[in-house]
């Protein structure tokens, strides 16, 4: 059975048909998840993609984590649905507890859009189970609030845990520890700043992503066929 | 009653604040040389029907807590009461 991605559409979005495009050309099935829906219906992961939902108003994901899509996502991940964050969509998760910290203004000052590098640190997540652990992916970045901040306590628990997911290898914008990715306790629940929608084929200048969102799905369709 | 209300957030002690931190180099430039320690935060205001100040300042706190501002970075300071100006 084909493993379908449900991919959150807040007002202000702008990276959900990347997502979708991305997904179907792994051989995925994807479709939007509207913002107002009390339910993710029967798919068997969720991200929450780019772009400024409600306008970034307050601050990132202030007013989208109150949407009432989020209340079925917060569900669904508490029942060990995967769920990914990409860029806004971290943002979102960290607002609405679903992932420790805070994402904070760029050091700088500078939004950024540029591709990166990012070390895969850990291969136990539902965006790296496939991925080589060390390996280095070229990845773009698109962002203005992607310094990942938290508190001392969260760091040790994060790195104790093993749950730093991706790291930058020079970092760009002063995220605490070079830190591009994390996961939560479950594994199940991945944020990440990076864009691997924008890295999923040669043609866009890197294929580097593909290797995450092949995880993903895979994670997903096992999750499906044992639940 | 009604009360006028003004939330400060501030980032917390100890995070870092590029805003503050560029307004600071450039004020140098400017001739300003003995200014320190600049911080940004925003400041929210609104109005607020309530039985009396103390119920007032409860809500506020709880609105505070949940949605003004992210505990993770940020705290706020709360000025409430009729005398506040908007």
């Amino acid at each position: 059975m084909t493993t379908t991605v449900g991919v959150v559409l807040f007002p202000g979005s702008n990276c959900e048909l990347d997502v979708i495009e991305a997904v179907r050309s792994l051989g995925g099935e994807a479709r939007v998840l509207w913002h107002g829906d009390r339910s993710v219906g029967d798919v068997d992961a969720v991200v929450v993609p780019g772009g400024f939902a409600h306008g970034d108003y307050l601050r990132p994901g202030a007013i989208a984590r109150f949407s009432p899509i989020m209340s079925a996502v917060e569900k669904f991940a508490g029942d060990g649905g995967p769920v990914v964050g990409i860029c806004n969509g971290f943002q979102v998760l960290t607002e609405a507890g679903l992932l420790p910290g805070a994402l904070q203004k760029n050091r700088g000052l500078k939004f950024l859009c540029t591709m990166v590098e990012v070390r895969v640190e850990t291969s136990s997540s539902v965006l790296t189970e496939d991925a080589e652990v060390g390996s280095v992916l070229r990845i773009p970045i698109n962002h203005f609030e992607g310094n990942y901040t938290c508190s001392a306590t969260t760091l040790a628990e994060l790195r104790a845990q093993d749950r730093v997911v991706l790291r930058y290898v020079e970092n760009p914008n002063g995220a605490t520890d070079d830190i591009a990715g994390i996961c939560n306790e479950g594994r199940n629940v991945v944020g990440l700043m990076p864009h691997p929608e924008r890295a999923s084929d040669a043609m866009l200048g890197s294929a580097d992503g593909a290797v995450l969102l092949r995880s993903l799905l895979s994670t997903a369709g096992a999750v499906n066929s044992n639940g | 009653m009604r009360f006028s209300v003004v939330v400060e957030v501030r980032l917390r002690e100890g995070v870092a604040d590029p805003q503050g931190a560029t307004i600071e180099r450039s004020l140098p430039h400017l001739g300003f040389d003995g200014v320190s320690d600049v911080r940004v935060g925003k400041s929210i205001r609104f109005s607020i029907e309530s039985d009396d100040e103390a119920a007032a300042r409860r809500e506020v706190d709880e609105l505070c807590a949940r949605f003004l501002a992210n505990p993770v970075i940020e705290e706020t300071g709360v000025r409430i009461g009729a005398d506040v100006v908007l």
